[in-house]
């Protein structure tokens, strides 16, 4: 799925409306865009609706109504075998904890997304362990004795370091992060994201980084309150 | 797809103890129909390469399948014999062209004794047309000369020349009822045939006659101990009946017509049989049972394969957060639904093929085991179609039980999008 790369904004959402079947709509979101290589904090406390707008994004929802572009592609017109395409391509994708595949390595886990993108393996070259072990490094787990354990023994910030690792492998356009610090005390959650914001800036990626928590705000470029731009809900 | 496979392979590795306690299930399940299956074939096999180049065998009227077992498979007994007078007038006939009386009911610890004439080493063939070959030595020539099959030879640990003594009836104990006083030879010892012959002790006709001096009334003759050898020899010890005739004709094309004549044979009712229609008769019987087995452990596959089913479908909640990671790295919900599949496949064809290898070890350990106790061999069934068949079979079965978890994974996939509250 190529991008279209003379569009300036990674993520477009416009008019955008989304319910659950049989239930009163979740989002009604007039405007939101993120641009190319920006790094906004969107705030979102839990029940807001910011777990629905990412799975629309990340095109494993169908949309509502509205207009969803993500790196030119209207992911409404999709197929969901297109939107999933676009996903694996150009997405990457850190959750709030328990992040990795417990079968697989450390650099296993890393590499994870280039069995699902062509593009993005062939960005990697013909060495992706060596890669996955960059990348590590970059985020400060060079350890070479912590690469061959168990994921599950891993502590949960190195854990989270290997989710940013993967979601980063292969150049992808976009990294989405969902409240990937909350399990974080204060020192490791400022270096988590300092080190996944210089990462993004070296690869070009925009980062859309969620949390309930306000004060991360101070350290992205641009923030937005979900509670803002979500009309749903709100009583006329 | 080599993704998936990888990722399939990894985790069946890393849930190593319920992998392999699947794997070993559909082992066993496979193992034991493919058992089922190869004794059965050994056993057709090896009844039917006991006799050929006989077309028909003659004795007193009884069931064709009873008559064809005592007669060549040496199990059971006759119930009724046909006389010497008789046997003499069916050796004559012009359609027959040779006759093998047979005299059977003696036993040498624990294994037959045939009495026949010379017509047995010429004319007996088994397998595909082979006639009877001597290891040592050669054909009994004297009244107290045997000649041996190769079990007993190998059993008994007899050599040409050594005395044996024959007892009156069937079993081991030859103690008080036997023939103590009629010591025979061994003259010859065959070479293996992988038939009855090998366990069975041959002499003379006129032999059968001796041993059984003294005991014309059914028990012991208090005064047969004192019957000599020599005196033996001057009897007349022309046979009053033979068991069982083996009888080639000069012309096959006239079988039926010299079975419908000797079967409705004025005088001494007779009857005759064609061996092959009797084992397709005996095979007739032996079906139910053997489609009973089959059926069984084919049933215990499907356990097997249910096995795969279960052990996936209780895994997919606790893989539940792995599904929406595959999916949020790029993983299409087909991909999903292929990787469950797979890893049951993996199972189903890991379990056929180490099935398929247990068969084949057991069969080299207890082949010979098997041949000696029962001669039934194993040993032609090496790996072959049945074996393939079964693999691709148990493989298909496992992937279609895979896909009824993948298919749960897969609705669950689409609805959980990203997000797993767990």
């Amino acid at each position: 799925m190529p991008s279209d790369t003379s569009s300036t904004d990674a993520i477009r959402v416009e008019n955008l409306r989304f319910a659950w079947p049989g239930n009163p709509p979740v989002l009604d979101i007039k405007s939101f865009t993120l641009a190319r290589g920006e790094k906004l904090f969107l705030r979102g406390p839990s029940g807001s609706g910011k777990s629905t707008l990412l799975g629309l994004i990340a095109g494993v929802l169908s949309p509502g109504t509205g207009t969803i572009n993500v790196l030119g592609n209207d992911m409404a017109r999709l197929s969901a075998a297109a939107r999933d395409r676009v996903r694996a391509d150009h997405l990457g994708v850190i959750f709030q904890m328990f992040n990795l595949v417990p079968y697989l390595s450390v650099t296993g886990n890393v590499t994870l997304p280039l069995h699902f993108s062509p593009a993005r393996r062939k960005a990697v070259g013909a060495h992706p362990d060596e890669e996955a072990r960059r990348l590590l490094g970059r985020l400060g787990l060079s350890d070479p004795a912590m690469l061959d354990r168990r994921v599950s023994d891993l502590s949960v910030g190195q854990q989270q370091r290997v989710a940013a690792a993967r979601a980063l492998i292969g150049g992808p356009d976009i990294v989405i992060a969902d409240e990937p610090t909350s399990a974080l005390d204060a020192d490791a959650r400022d270096r988590f994201i300092e080190l996944l914001s210089e990462e993004a800036s070296r690869t070009g990626a925009a980062l859309l980084f969620v949390s309930h928590d306000a004060s991360l705000a101070r350290l992205f470029d641009r923030a937005v309150d979900l509670a803002e731009i979500n009309t749903a809900g709100v009583t006329a | 797809m080599k993704a998936l496979f990888t990722l399939a392979w990894k985790r069946l590795l890393n849930r190593r103890a319920s992998f392999l306690l699947t794997l070993f299930a559909v082992a066993l399940s496979v193992a034991l129909f493919l058992g089922v299956d190869k004794a059965r074939t050994g056993a057709r096999e090896g009844f039917g390469h006991t006799i050929s180049g006989t077309d028909l065998i003659i004795g007193a009227p009884t069931g064709s399948v009873n008559l064809l077992l005592y007669s060549v498979f040496r199990m059971g007994n006759a119930t009724a014999e046909v006389s010497w007078p008789t046997y003499q007038k069916l050796s004559a006939r012009d359609d027959i062209a040779w006759t093998v009386p047979i005299s059977l009911g003696d036993s040498h610890r624990g294994f037959r004794v045939m009495g026949t004439d010379h017509a047995y080493f010429e004319h007996y063939q088994y397998g595909r047309g082979e006639s009877l070959r001597f290891a040592k030595g050669k054909e009994m020539d004297d009244l107290f000369d045997a000649v041996i099959g190769a079990d007993v030879a190998r059993e008994l640990g007899y050599e040409t020349g050594s005395p044996l003594v024959l007892s009156h009836g069937l079993g081991k104990a030859d103690f008080g009822s036997g023939h103590e006083n009629r010591p025979f030879r061994v003259v010859g010892i065959l070479a293996p045939t992988g038939t009855p012959v090998d366990r069975t002790v041959i002499v003379s006709l006129e032999a059968i006659t001796a041993i059984h001096v003294g005991w014309e009334s059914g028990a012991k003759n208090p005064l047969s101990d004192s019957i000599t050898e020599d005196m033996i020899r001057s009897f007349n010890l022309t046979p009053k009946t033979v068991t069982a005739i083996y009888a080639g004709l000069k012309r096959k094309g006239t079988i039926l017509r010299t079975r419908r004549e000797i079967n409705t044979n004025k005088g001494e009712p007779l009857m005759a049989i064609i061996p092959g229609e009797a084992l397709a008769e005996l095979w007739s019987v032996t079906a139910m049972a053997e489609r009973a087995l089959l059926a069984v452990s084919i049933f215990v596959i499907a356990v097997g394969v249910v096995s795969i089913l279960t052990s996936i479908l209780t895994s997919l909640n606790e893989r539940r957060r792995e599904m929406s990671i595959l999916r949020a790295v790029g993983a299409r919900p087909g991909h999903i639904f292929g990787l469950l599949t797979l890893e049951a496949g993996l199972i189903g064809f890991g379990g056929a093929a180490l099935g398929i290898v247990i068969v084949h070890v057991l069969v080299l350990i207890a082949g010979p085991i098997v041949m000696q106790r029962y001669g039934i061999s194993l040993g032609g069934t090496g790996p072959g179609m049945t074996d393939l068949i079964t693999l691709l079979a148990v493989t298909g079965a496992s992937l279609l039980a895979g896909a009824i978890p993948a298919w749960a994974a897969f609705r669950r996939s689409l609805a959980d999008g990203l997000s797993v509250k767990l």
